[in-house]
């Protein structure tokens, strides 16, 4: 529970409370469940990658530069993160909050081109119940997006809680914790960008 | 709004109507009793926004008593209608959504919250900890799971329940059953999921950081590490569940092909998917009533748990192993040779592991100075019986033979051997056992011990002769059969045997209810002469906050050894400090009604429900995320807590 601050000031703040350091060990369990959700939705896709009656196939409409820009966009976001963390750790909270912004601007341009995407596929008649190979495209290109809208949503909370009450190890905790989020996404990006649109051109 | 209630709660059906009215009768009577005696707000402080790990225990295990109840009418109604041969008592409609509800809520419903429910209460306890690492979550865990049992439950009044059996398998469970009742299955058991998760989260977390101080892993007692393998899991095993029921949601009422062959779909994804949770899901359950059988053992043996160190080799062994057999539970669906005998091969590879620890049990008995209490009688009536349960499971992963047995009598009855030898008589034992530390008294024992001849007895009475009746080839999930079949004597016996169960579960209850009567008040914390921390609270019943003073461990059965050594603590000697303790929450319990009434809408594809649903989840989650800093929780003062020690101590 709740102990005051009982490790040396060497320790990151998000470290130094007992409550921060439970949450961010329960948070790479979550991240755990969470490998094995995103496991099994890459399963479903794969096991019905062939299920592709009635509808284009992937390679017919893909834009792999569109995608590679939003894979650069997600990176980056990703790198842009990781410096709000390293301005965290400098306790300097303006830049922290400056580079969380422009890691929100970076995966809202990544949604935007996400949604564009799916509207145009649905254009060209791939769309949700066209078939199973859509279905499950969907479902995991899906679930993936729906965690980076939960994200920014989440990190706008956070970036509003940290302006009202200055970094403590409360709120240097819930930073941390996104951002470890946020670098999750992008990891499982690299596998979707890999798995099914560059498999999806060559096959 | 009135025709859709029209439409769809079930009236035409007089055993339902029956159902209704009690149900009814049974609110009526509650919300009166609750506003006569002024307890609505002792019912809101004291246990609906509750933290304390050991109410939400006990929560859990009120809810599973009722859905053994619940469940056990399903059953018995089953076995009234196989009693004899062109029976008309059930349509073969009403029994495919009976056996379906019943294994549903057996497993989901009453077998893993149960035990859920004591790891809730103990385990904190053996760690020597005063709660669990996210308290919040836990009150969390325990709604979302409430509510998930209580969506699917209405279907049998409201539209009609699931039909597809407890598998639910495709294409069966989505063009073949085309009302409401599948889509009870598919939110109620993902929305209660989502409470198993938090909980498999909260143990690991909570065992791996809270362990009280000399407290190593070696030296944690068996059944905290049974809660841990379990706990990862199921943390590894449900996500799998959860995409699983998403797909066939998704099919079911957006229009995706997953497992619909003309869209591009396979059907054998859905069998795959769900094994490759379900195996680990009956470790998830088998695990936790293995720690329970050490725990007894060890405590009514007077011995250290025999071969420790291999009996937890064993526990992470299974852990991998069980993630790795799931094709056998379709051998006969048409995988080739080669498969097949991959998943022959793991199954039996996972029997090595599961009788290792056979061997730890009998051990530990050996030379042991035995009390037969209650407790330890359904220890020891679990030992040969599962055995059984185990040897019939061998041969049923041996694949060439499982195309004899596979979907009869046989594989019935080994599942109830394991099921219930393993799982519902560790719940009984570890109920009775642990019964004075919720309760403060313990449970008559001339009664338990009735109750256990019972349904022991009955148990085997009712499923022996189901390994016959699989020889004899009767086919699992058929509603009847005629007399040429020779079936049917066997089928009396076994209903004789169900009815005995019967019988001991009600005198079970009737003791709950006799010993807070009669039974003697316990006056220290150490009911049992017991070994693990649990029983080293001061009272009986431990206060809100466990421990005034947080035991130290040099040694295994800590407690055990704390008495061995006389560390006798004297009264003036111990300095207390304030103890930090957290607050009470109601956010979880909203958010667990708004769950309930997203997946409702769901149900119904009633869009405006589902959508309002899911804003308030999420507004929920904004709350928590905006207020987590006025969550302090508050600090037990030392006079406070010296008072409530000194008066334990007046009491003793
Ligand atoms: C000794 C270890 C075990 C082995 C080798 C084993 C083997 C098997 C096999 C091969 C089947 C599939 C048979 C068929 O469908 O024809 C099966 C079914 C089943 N087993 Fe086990 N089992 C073991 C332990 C357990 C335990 C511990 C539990 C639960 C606590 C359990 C619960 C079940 C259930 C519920 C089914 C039926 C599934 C259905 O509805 O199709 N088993 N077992
Ligand atoms: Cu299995």
């Amino acid at each position: 529970m709740l102990h005051a601050n009982n490790k040396s000031l060497n320790t990151p703040l998000e470290y130094r409370s007992e409550n921060g350091r439970l949450n961010i060990f329960g948070f790479w369990i979550f991240l755990g469940a969470e490998v094995s959700l995103f496991a099994t939705l890459f399963a479903a896709y794969f096991a019905l990658k062939s299920g592709t009656v009635g509808g284009p196939l992937p390679n017919e409409v893909f834009d792999l530069t569109n995608t590679i820009i939003m894979t650069l966009l997600l990176l980056t976001s990703s790198f842009t993160s990781g410096l709000a963390i390293n301005e965290m750790r400098r306790n300097s909270v303006k830049s922290m909050i400056f580079w969380l912004v422009i890691t929100l601007l970076f995966g809202l341009a990544f949604l935007y081109m996400e949604i564009s995407e799916f509207v145009l596929l649905v254009h060209e008649g791939a769309s949700l119940g066209t078939n199973a190979h859509w279905s499950s495209f969907y479902l995991l290109t899906g679930t993936h997006g729906v965690h980076v809208s939960i994200g920014i949503g989440w990190i706008v909370l956070i970036i509003d809680q940290v302006r009202k009450r200055g970094l403590t190890p409360e709120t240097a905790k819930k930073v941390f914790v996104s951002s470890l989020y946020w670098h999750f996404l992008d990891f499982v990006w690299i596998f979707v960008f890999t798995g099914v649109y560059l498999l999806g051109m060559v096959g | 709004m009135f025709d859709f209630i029209k439409e769809n709660l079930i009236l035409d059906e007089p055993l339902i109507v029956g159902a209704n009215v009690s149900i009814l009768l049974t609110l009526i009577g509650l919300i009166f009793a609750l506003t006569y005696y002024k307890k609505w707000k002792w019912l809101w402080t004291e246990w609906i926004t509750t933290v304390d790990h050991k109410k939400i225990g006990i929560m859990y295990i009120i809810a599973a008593l009722l859905m053994l109840f619940r469940g056990g009418v399903d059953a018995l109604l089953m076995r009234a209608q196989l009693t004899v041969p062109n029976n008309e008592f059930l349509s073969s409609q009403h029994y495919n959504e009976i056996f379906t509800t019943h294994g549903t809520i057996m497993i989901l419903f009453m077998a893993m919250p149960f035990l859920l429910g004591l790891m809730n209460v103990v385990v904190p306890l053996q760690l020597g900890a005063r709660d669990v690492a996210y308290p919040y979550l836990n009150n969390l865990s325990f709604w979302s799971f409430f509510f998930g049992a209580i969506l699917f439950n209405i279907s049998f009044v409201f539209g009609g329940s699931p039909d597809a059996g407890w598998t639910n398998y495709a294409p069966l469970a989505i063009e073949g059953s085309p009302g409401p009742g599948i889509n009870y299955y598919l939110l109620g058991l993902q929305i209660s999921g989502i409470g198993t998760l938090l909980t498999g989260i909260n143990f690991i977390v909570t065992i791996i950081k809270m362990r009280a101080p000399g407290m190593t892993l070696l030296r944690m007692p068996m059944f905290s590490w049974t809660t841990l393998i379990t706990s990862f899991i199921i943390v590894f095993a449900f996500p799998i569940l959860t995409v699983s029921l998403a797909l066939m949601t998704f099919d079911r009422l957006f229009g995706t092909h997953f497992f619909t062959l003309t869209g591009g779909g396979n059907v054998m994804l859905w069998s795959n998917f769900f094994w490759l949770w379900g195996h680990p899901e009956v470790y998830i359950v088998i695990l936790p009533a293995f720690g329970i059988f050490s725990e007894v053992i060890a405590t009514f043996a007077r011995k250290t748990l025999f071969g420790f160190k291999s009996m937890i080799l064993s526990l992470v062994v299974i852990s991998f192993l069980s993630f790795l057999v799931w094709v056998h539970h379709f051998f006969t669906m048409g995988g080739s040779a080669a498969v097949n005998n991959v998943f022959s091969i793991t199954t039996m590879a996972i029997a090595i592991p599961t009788g290792i620890k056979i061997f730890n049990w009998l051990g530990t008995l050996y030379k042991g100075r035995i009390q037969f209490t209650t407790a330890m009688m359904w220890a020891l009536a679990f030992i040969p019986t599962f055995i059984i349960g185990g040897v019939t499971g061998v041969m049923l992963g041996m694949a060439a033979a499982d195309f004899q047995y596979h979907n009869n009598y046989f594989l019935v009855a080994h599942f109830h051997y394991t099921l219930i030898a393993g799982v519902v008589f560790a719940c009984f034992a570890g109920f009775i056992y642990w019964y004075p530390k919720m309760f403060g008294h313990k449970m008559n024992e001339r009664l338990g011990k009735l109750a256990l001849w019972f349904f022991t007895i009955g148990f085997n009475v009712c499923f022996l002769p189901q390994f016959l009746l699989g020889f004899a080839g009767m086919p699992r999930r058929v509603y009847t059969y005629v007399p040429e079949d020779g079936w049917t004597a066997l089928n009396v016996v076994s209903t004789i045997g169900a009815i005995g169960m019967g019988i001991g579960f009600l005198i079970l209850v009737y003791n709950v209810n006799y010993s807070w009567r009669h039974a003697k008040r316990e006056t220290t914390g150490d009911a049992w002469n017991g070994r693990t921390l649990e029983w080293a609270t001061t009272t009986a019943v431990p206060p809100h906050y466990n421990f005034a003073v947080i035991p130290e461990v040099s040694e295994i059965d800590a407690f055990w050894h704390i008495k061995q050594q006389k560390k006798e603590m004297k009264e003036e000697s111990i300095s207390y400090e304030p103890i930090h303790m957290p607050s009470n929450a109601s956010t979880p319990f909203l958010m667990s009604v708004l769950f309930f009434v997203a997946g409702f809408g769901l149900v119904f594809a009633l869009w405006w429900m589902a959508v309002l649903g899911g804003i308030g989840i999420l507004a929920c989650m904004v709350v928590r995320s905006t207020s987590s800093y006025r969550d302090k929780g508050y600090y037990v003062s030392v006079d406070e807590i010296r008072e409530l020690e000194q008066s334990n101590q007046g009491e003793a």
